[in-house]
């Protein structure tokens, strides 16, 4: 028999499953997470979700490219290849502005998406909500709970059970299919 | 329910932003149908059109490589001709793109969503044909790259105190972030389509492009975050370029460049051309693809609102130009300007002040500001005035500057005007593939402001509650 990676429930609309975020929080469920079509107001706190730590990451990479904008320009233009143009000084750091600012832009973009990727450890194509049929509906209209089989709670029936009680429907075991 | 207190000023209220009803169903339904029917004959004929328009340009571009830049109609004095105007009318036409998905998302105007991908597709696009034009007017093309940052055996580097330079960085650094900020919208657009592909190939290349996406809220967080830092930094980023483009001509000392209100006359007369192509494009997608409940007649009026005021923005810089020309007492800025408006070229500049700043303040008018067929004639005399505007700027200084005996008067060739034609069909033809093949209203975002979005809606009908 093909083992059990977790459950899936679907539920009415946006605010049950605000409501229902609440309730498997409450009964101490780690390992969950709510699909929508789009990002629901109030969800994070509803799961009790910290703030992402995007900001970490892109704040230091913006003030670490935008230092090394300014001393890379300084050192080409006097180091590696000074060249006297209209007289002006090598070290012109009044025209280094505009070139570190687009380097501090370019590497902090990049760091906000491939950095949003990573913390979502995406690129991931085989996930077990992927085994539902449903499922393929969270990016249409419908709004589901998962909970994984390692979350320590877990347990195939009661897990099942507590989702119907807090208005799940279409309760579906995610079974290894491949 | 406590909402009654709560009620907008009716003067306040401006109606649904999607009309037609719509459920998060139909929303998914009518943009995804788009892209998932069959070919339309409208679409082919576009399609063939823009497909020739783009090979014009690559003959011409290769004649160009053939023989050089003799080839068009620079001379002296006129050294920067149409390459560098066609270059700014692009760049510029980019920057409502941006603005839409950046700046309008920073101040939560929801109107946006129906419009930002649409929008930031122009950006690329744009910004692509835009960037046709510095790269050829190189000369020696296989040189190109000296532009970058490139270590190299003969240990040069670029010349950061250029202004040409500065450009490369800020267009380079656009162009890219533009795609990235695209491409972070398309990711849960994507997965939509991939749940819904029927064959095998297209669910494998919309998956590997959809990055196993799973709408998991726990993903949404950081992709929010994501979003609002890509907006927060494309909005410096996009103020920042125009900018930039304009010091390619206000760092020189010739008359008429050479003045400190260049970057934010730029930068608004950006914004100005490229809501007025975002307009041109919308009117024809929307009544193509029956896209009237998701880009209302309130869209359309808010973008001929911005087209308006930076219309007077730009009339505002183009006499303030004259009234600092008057006031330096400068000879030399005094005749550019005069020159400008009553020289050889005083054609295009009047072309430039009728289409602007004359033009546009027909959008008074509320009932032309909701009309399309005249929004859709307005913006393009917009799209007109503005490659004038820098037609004028470029030309009409550098024909008549400080020598008298150096004066010519500039023509372009036959490949100038085909090469720049030619770039529409560039332009055209990716655009005409987007639409073709992909989403272009974001579904997830649509979505998320339908009034059914808000978990706030379903209070009192049933018995379930948000979070606060």
């Amino acid at each position: 028999m093909a083992a059990t990676k977790g459950i899936l429930a679907e539920f009415a609309n946006p605010a049950e499953l605000i409501h229902a975020a609440e309730k498997v929080k409450e009964a101490g469920f780690t390992r969950f997470d709510c699909h929508s079509p789009f990002p629901i107001h109030g969800m994070d706190r509803a799961m009790g979700e910290k703030r992402s730590i995007l900001g970490w990451i892109v704040g230091p990479v913006a003030f670490i490219m935008v230092a090394f904008g300014f001393a890379f320009e300084g050192w080409t233009s006097t180091v590696a290849y000074p060249i006297v143009i209209s007289g002006k000084p090598f070290f012109s750091y009044q025209a280094y502005g505009a070139v570190a600012f687009a380097i501090m832009v370019l590497s902090s973009a990049a760091t906000a998406l491939f950095g949003m990727l990573a913390v979502n450890k995406l690129p991931r194509f085989h996930h077990p909500v992927f085994y539902s049929e449903n499922f393929a509906r969270a990016t249409d209209d419908a709004f589901f709970v998962s909970i994984e089989a390692e979350d320590p709670r877990f347990s195939e029936k009661e897990t099942a059970d507590f989702l119907k009680s807090i208005g799940g429907a279409q309760i579906e075991l995610l079974k290894e299919n491949d | 329910m406590s909402d009654t207190d709560l009620k907008l000023h009716p003067s306040l209220d401006q109606g649904p932003l999607i009309t037609g009803g719509q459920t998060f169903r139909s929303v998914t339904e009518t943009i995804s149908s788009i892209v998932e029917g069959k070919t339309s004959k409208v679409w082919l004929l576009l399609f063939g059109a823009a497909l020739s328009l783009a090979m014009v340009l690559f003959g011409s571009i290769g004649w160009l490589f053939w023989e050089g830049t003799g080839i068009w109609g620079v001379t002296n004095p006129v050294g920067w001709g149409w390459a560098i105007v066609n270059f700014v009318f692009w760049v510029g036409i980019g920057h409502a793109g941006t603005l839409i998905s950046a700046v309008l998302f920073i101040f939560r105007q929801k109107w946006r969503t129906s419009i930002n991908r649409f929008a930031e597709a122009m950006t690329i696009f744009a910004v692509i044909a835009a960037l046709v034009f510095p790269g050829i007017h190189v000369g020696r093309v296989w040189l190109a790259y000296y532009m970058f940052p490139v270590p190299n055996q003969m240990q040069m580097w670029p010349n950061f105190r250029s202004p040409l330079l500065w450009d490369i960085f800020a267009v380079g650094t656009y162009f890219t972030v533009s795609l990235m900020f695209w491409y972070t919208g398309l990711i849960p657009d994507l997965a939509t389509l991939r749940d819904r592909a029927k064959t095998k190939i297209r669910k494998t290349v919309l998956g590997i492009f959809s990055l196993g996406w799973r709408g998991g809220n726990k993903q949404w967080k950081n992709y929010e975050l994501a979003y609002l830092l890509l907006a927060g930094l494309s909005t410096p980023l996009v103020l920042s370029v125009h900018s930039v483009v304009s010091t390619d001509f206000a760092t020189s000392v010739i008359p008429g460049w050479h003045t400190t209100i260049f970057p934010p006359y730029f930068v608004a007369g950006a914004i100005f051309s490229g809501f007025a192509m975002v307009v041109t494009l919308t009117v024809i997608a929307r009544k193509i693809y029956h896209l009237e409940h998701f880009i209302t007649l309130n869209h359309m009026e808010r973008m001929n609102k911005i087209i308006m005021v930076t219309g007077m923005m730009v009339g505002y810089a183009y006499s303030m130009e004259f009234f600092i020309a008057w006031y330096s007492g400068n000879e030399y800025e005094r005749f550019a300007f005069i020159n400008r408006a009553f020289g050889p070229y005083a054609w295009a500049y009047w072309t430039m002040i009728t289409c602007n700043v004359l033009i546009p303040q027909l959008f008074w008018v509320r009932k032309i500001r909701r009309s399309i067929p005249v929004m859709f004639t307005i913006s393009i005399f917009v799209n007109i005035g503005m490659w004038f505007e820098r037609f004028v700027i470029t030309v009409s200084s550098l024909a008549n500057d400080f020598l008298p005996s150096s004066w010519d008067y500039y023509r372009p060739s036959i490949w100038d005007i085909s090469t720049f034609i030619g770039s529409f069909g560039l332009f055209f033809t990716l655009f005409l593939l987007f639409i073709r093949f992909l989403p272009m209203i974001s579904m997830a975002e649509v979505k998320g402001v339908l009034p059914e979005a808000d978990p706030h809606y379903y209070h009192g009908k049933e018995d379930s509650h948000g979070s606060n």
